[in-house]
This record gives C-alpha cells, structure tokens and sequence, in this order.
C-alpha cells in the first residue's frame, strides 16, 4: 500500500439510530438495517460541573463519540493530541447571538460568545481531561471530514504520537436551518496511531485521489441517505470497513469537489 | 522541521494594504487604530479598520462568496504580486500539488448578523442568503483557492486567535508528508458585532487605544486583516524568509482565560523552538501575541520569560493593528518578515507606563538592528496556542 499510513486503535460513533460504536456493528456489517431514531446525546459526564451546565448540544455530541474511541483504545487522554473538525461548529449560538444583534440595544452573554467559537468542543475536551498536548479545529464545509483526516493522519505518520481525531455536526436552529439542512446530530472520533499496537483494529493508508475516483456508498438506504446529508458521515463507508474487519480492501470517501480520499485497509 | 521557503507574503491591516504601507507605519511608530466608526457600535472603543473594504468587488465567476470577509480577503491579495506569486507556484508544481489552509474566528458571520435584523414576518432570512459560500467557517479559503485555481487540500483553522498561525503547521506537515508542494496560508477574520459586543461583555474590550504592556491598560483593541503567505519545497527565487519551526499546544485550563503561568504558551514556544533546532538564545525579537488585557498580558510575560532571558527585546504590534483575531498569526508573521528585512524591531505603541510587573525588555521605541530569527506568539480562546520560529532569507 502507497499513501500516509496509520493504525486505528479506537472508534466512537453517535448518530440516529447509531447509539455508538460497539451498538452499531451489526447494522455497519449489513446483520441488521439502520433504525432511524433522534440521536440522544449524553451528559458530558467528564466537564466540570459549571462547563456541563454550559455545554451545548455540539460539545456534547463530541466529547460523546471521544469519550468512546478513547476508552476503546484504552489510551491516555491526558497526552493525547487532537483534531476535531466539523462543518457546522457552534451553529446554536451562533444563532443567539445574531438573534441578540438583531436587537435593538444587544445585551450579549459572554458564556455564550466564549463558547461560540468553532474550537469550543476541543476547549472543552483539553479542559475535561486536563490535557496540554496540542489541538487544531477545522473546517472545510461538506469536506470537513477528510480535511480532519489528513490532518490527523499527516500528524501521527511524521510525529509518531497518537491523535484523537473527532467530526461531528449538530443541526442549526431555524431560520439558518433551512439554508443548511442537517437532519440530525452525527458524530464519529478514530484514535491513530504510528504503529500496530494489541489494541489495533485496522491499518489504514491514506491518498489524495480525483474526482474521477468515485466515492464509495452505503448498501444500507438509510445509513445512504445519512452518508449524503451529513458531512461527517462521508466516513461511513470507512466505518462500515473497519466492522466488517478490514474488507472491502480500499474505500473511496469524498472530500472536495476535485479531490477525494482513497483509503486503504488491512 | 526542514525549514521552508516562504516565497511571498503580504498583509492588509488598518495601517495600509500590502508590506510598503506597514513598514512606513512601522518605521514612523503609527497606528491605525481610530475611534470605532463600525456600523452603529454604540459603545466608545477604538478599532483597525481596513479602508475600502465595502467597495471590494468580488471576481463575478466566484460572486456567491460575497461577503465582507472575503471581500477583505480579495483586498488583500491585490498587493505585493501575491496573486501572480501564486500562479507562479500554481504553474511550477500544478494545481493539484498547492494548497491553501487559512484561518479565521468569525468568518462570513456579519454578513448573518445582518441578515437576522432583515427577517421577515415568518421569522425566515431574506431570500437569496446562502450559508455556505459565506458564513461557513470554510467560506474563505474555499474563495481564496477557487479564486486563485488552486486545487490541492483545503480547509480552514478555526481556534480562536491561533488560528492563523497554525496553519503555517499545516502546510509545513502536508509538504513534509508528500502530499503537496506548496501552500498559500494566512488568516482573515473581518469587523463584525459578535466580537464587539461579545468582548465587551467579558469587560475585554478597552473603551481607549489598546495598550499592550502598560500598568494601566485594560482590555483590547479589535482589528480586520488578511494576510497571506507562499510556503514552497524549494524557492526558484531568493525568498522572503523561512519558516523554521512550529509550535503548538493547548493549556486545558480555561475557555477564555489563559493558563495563570503560561504553560501552554511555554510549551508551544519550546516545541516551535525544538522543531527548529534552536535556543532560546538564537532568538533576536519576539512578536507577543500582547492582545493588552491585563490577565494576557501577566501570563505571556510569565510564560515568555521562563523560556527566554528577560533581556531578550520584544513587543506587541496589535497597538499599531489592533487585535485582528483570527487573522493575527498571519499578519504578525508577515511584519516578523519585515522585521528581519528591513532590520527594524518595532515599538510597542501606546504605553504611558510601562507594567512594572512585566520582566520582559519590551520596546517602547523601535530598534533599528540585525534581525535574524523571531519568535511570534499567537494565543487564543479554548487555551489554543501557537508560536512560529521565522529566519531571515539571508
């Protein structure tokens, strides 16, 4: 195999009617079809108590599925680096603060625009775990899942430390819902490593390919029609691969409009 | 790191647009902070703002992308021979191999704040507002690599005020892995009333000219910016300067007040020190990230001083510029390569009385002398923190 290559030692998931990662394999390995039901988010136990009192739906969303692939790959989080990426980011307070703006004498809570940023949930999960190694938030919009994979990727084949890599997108509330649909909160994180470890589920190798590549899909119609409309969920077809245990051979995930990612697995 | 060429870089900010305009402002210890003029802020504070940012026209084969942020992008490419620099590399290692990672805090976001005051009766944003192409946080460098045809891997860094220093590091892996040649980075993050109204409600937002380093100073200055820089494998022409070395971690502390001792700044000067290869002694200037709030302030000179001499000369620019948020790693690595061109370190501006607090030599007037590596610190809300090692071109 060509390309960046790279372990995966952990897996978190949290998405409709995918409750997480270790409840999902049998509807990833095509055993059972994907019951669509609203995701539930869980308390983000981890915060302290004022930052979970705090914590909107897109942190919890996010240290949910990191909390998983951590504890699966029973790895450190108090040194592990991390990329989190996401296309929507802090969209629900992005959306009270322009509603308090559009006010005539705005009165802003500083909780609200604090927590605002894109890299919240990242702030959040290196305060929660007391960690100081170092962390970056991306985003390329529907892309946004495989700008966090090179990243990451890149990250742990030239530095050889393990790397928490978290995508997740929480819908927006209306009226910016409507000019960017996202049918509900989805949300995966993969624990990387350099190297093959007793943990280890899979090797991945990593390459930038063109559009002339086709993406790869989702047999099931419904984890499809997620794949589709959520951009986090371009990793399915990954994920699907590392339940059935590696096979297919090589997956094919969208990124931009000329490049997509080819994804090698053994 | 192997160090890496940095071909061209350019930067529009409230003291000019392009490097010539900066370096006579810097020269002549000018800022370009003025009493807010910004839409109908109603709160005394001062700001950089960018002239003519409003009468930019956006290239029509790209127009969806329209917004005061990328015009202000656009704006900034204009100078320095920046667009042609980057044909130039676009035609050297093809489009496929350039990439283009950028950063911003608030992206397209006033162009949604304006579009809520404009809502109609059912609550719904006027028609033909489009999301993606303007608030999405990826909005500006999918504009900036579509307007450019550059085709390579793209995204935007989105952590606060280390936004766009880090994506230095992002070019440098993605070169250092194979997977590109060459990578336009840089930052731009536009006036907006989130961050106006947002930092004066944390009492960050100084009612006077911000005043990095002074006893007395009391919160921030907000400026707009864009600028941008040609990272390249090789230079086909002597270059700007280099990048040297990167650093990055998170303080795991607080959302929006730094660590009180610094030692997430302290560990990413040390890590961008030792992906360079040098001592803190091989450092001639370091550009603080010195946003002049009183608990930033005490906390990088705590953390820069536990890595560096005392006397090792340093100084805010964000007296000059203002605080451009997301934008500030890329424009203070842009004046860190007029610095060691032009052999100026310049001023910190506007201190009355300088904290005597503070241990570190800051420069209360410029110093005109060899600059041959600087340290620039960009620090920001989440505990994000970044730091840049940069080398003169020789």
């Amino acid at each position: 195999m060509s390309g960046l290559k790279v372990w995966v030692q952990g897996v978190g998931l949290l998405g409709p009617g995918l409750a997480s990662w270790a409840n999902s394999l049998d509807v990833l390995r095509g055993v059972q079809p994907l019951v669509a039901s609203p995701t539930v988010l869980p308390a983000p136990l981890r915060l302290p108590p004022a930052e979970r009192r705090r914590a909107g739906a897109s942190v919890k969303l996010a240290l949910a599925v990191a909390d998983e692939a951590v504890a699966q790959a029973q790895i450190d989080p108090t040194t592990l680096a991390t990329v989190f990426t996401s296309s929507s980011g802090e969209g629900a307070n992005c959306h009270a603060l322009c509603e308090t703006l559009a006010t005539p004498a705005p009165m802003v809570s500083p909780t609200r625009f604090t927590n605002s940023v894109h890299n919240a949930a990242a702030g959040c999960w290196h305060i929660a775990v007391g960690s100081r190694a170092s962390s970056t938030s991306l985003c390329a919009f529907d892309g946004s899942f495989g700008a966090g994979l090179i990243e990451a990727t890149t990250s742990v084949a030239l530095g050889g430390a393990p790397m928490l890599l978290v995508a997740s997108e929480s819908p927006y509330p209306e009226p910016l819902g409507r000019t960017r649909p996202l049918p509900d909160h989805f949300g995966l994180a993969l624990v990387l490593t350099s190297t093959e470890t007793t943990q280890s589920i899979a090797a991945l190798s990593i390459e930038l390919v063109g559009a002339d590549q086709a993406a790869s899909t989702c047999d099931d119609a419904t984890l499809e029609a997620l794949r589709r409309a959520v951009p986090s969920a371009a990793a399915l077809p990954l994920l699907v691969a590392l339940a059935r245990g590696g096979a297919p051979g090589a997956v094919v995930l969208d990124y931009l409009d000329t490049t997509r990612l080819r994804i090698g697995l053994r | 790191m192997k160090r890496l060429a940095i071909t061209s870089a350019t930067l529009t900010t409230a003291l000019g647009g392009g490097n010539a305009p900066t370096l006579a402002a810097l020269q002549a210890e000018r800022t370009g902070l003025a009493a807010v003029r910004f839409m109908d802020f109603p709160l005394p504070t001062f700001t950089g703002e960018v002239d003519g940012v409003d009468a930019v026209q956006i290239p029509s084969h790209v127009s969806e992308f329209d917004c005061r942020n990328n015009r202000l992008a656009w704006l900034g490419l204009q100078h320095d021979g920046f667009i042609q620099a980057a044909a130039a590399a676009r035609t050297r290692w093809g489009a496929r191999r350039v990439g283009v990672f950028l950063g911003t805090s608030t992206s397209g976001l006033l162009h949604t704040e304006l579009a809520y005051r404009h809502r109609d009766a059912d609550g719904a944003l006027p028609a033909g507002f489009q999301y993606g192409p303007t608030q999405n946080t990826f909005s500006v460098a999918d504009f900036v690599a579509r307007a450019l045809q550059l085709d390579g891997p793209a995204w935007v860094v989105s952590t606060a005020c280390s936004s766009s220093a880090k994506v230095f590091g992002n070019a440098a892996r993605l070169i250092e892995a194979g997977l590109i040649d060459a990578a336009v980075v840089g930052g731009v993050d536009s006036m907006c009333l989130t961050t106006l109204y947002g930092f004066n409600s944390l009492e960050l937002l100084s009612s006077e000219i911000c005043r990095p380093w002074d006893a007395l100073r009391n919160g921030l200055s907000i400026g707009e910016a864009a600028a941008f820089a040609l990272l390249e494998r090789e230079p086909s022409t002597p270059p700007q300067g280099w990048l040297l070395g990167v650093g990055e971690s998170n303080d795991g502390y607080h959302m929006s007040t730094p660590h009180p001792e610094g030692l997430g700044a302290i560990a990413a000067m040390r890590a961008a020190l030792a992906d360079a290869g040098l001592e803190p002694g091989d450092i001639d200037y370091i550009n603080l990230h010195g946003t002049a709030t009183p608990s930033n302030d005490a906390a990088e000179d705590a953390a820069v001083g536990s890595v560096f001499c005392a006397a090792t000369p340093c100084s805010s620019t964000k007296g000059a510029t203002g605080h451009t948020l997301g934008a500030a790693g890329g424009v203070e690595a842009a004046i860190a390569l007029l610095a060691m061109r032009h052999g100026l370190m310049p001023a910190g501006l506007n201190v009355s009385a300088r904290d005597p607090a503070l241990r570190m030599h800051y420069l209360l007037e410029n110093r005109l002398a060899p600059v041959r590596r600087v340290l620039s610190n960009s620090f920001g809300f989440g505990g994000s923190n970044a730091s840049l090692v940069l080398g003169a071109a020789e």
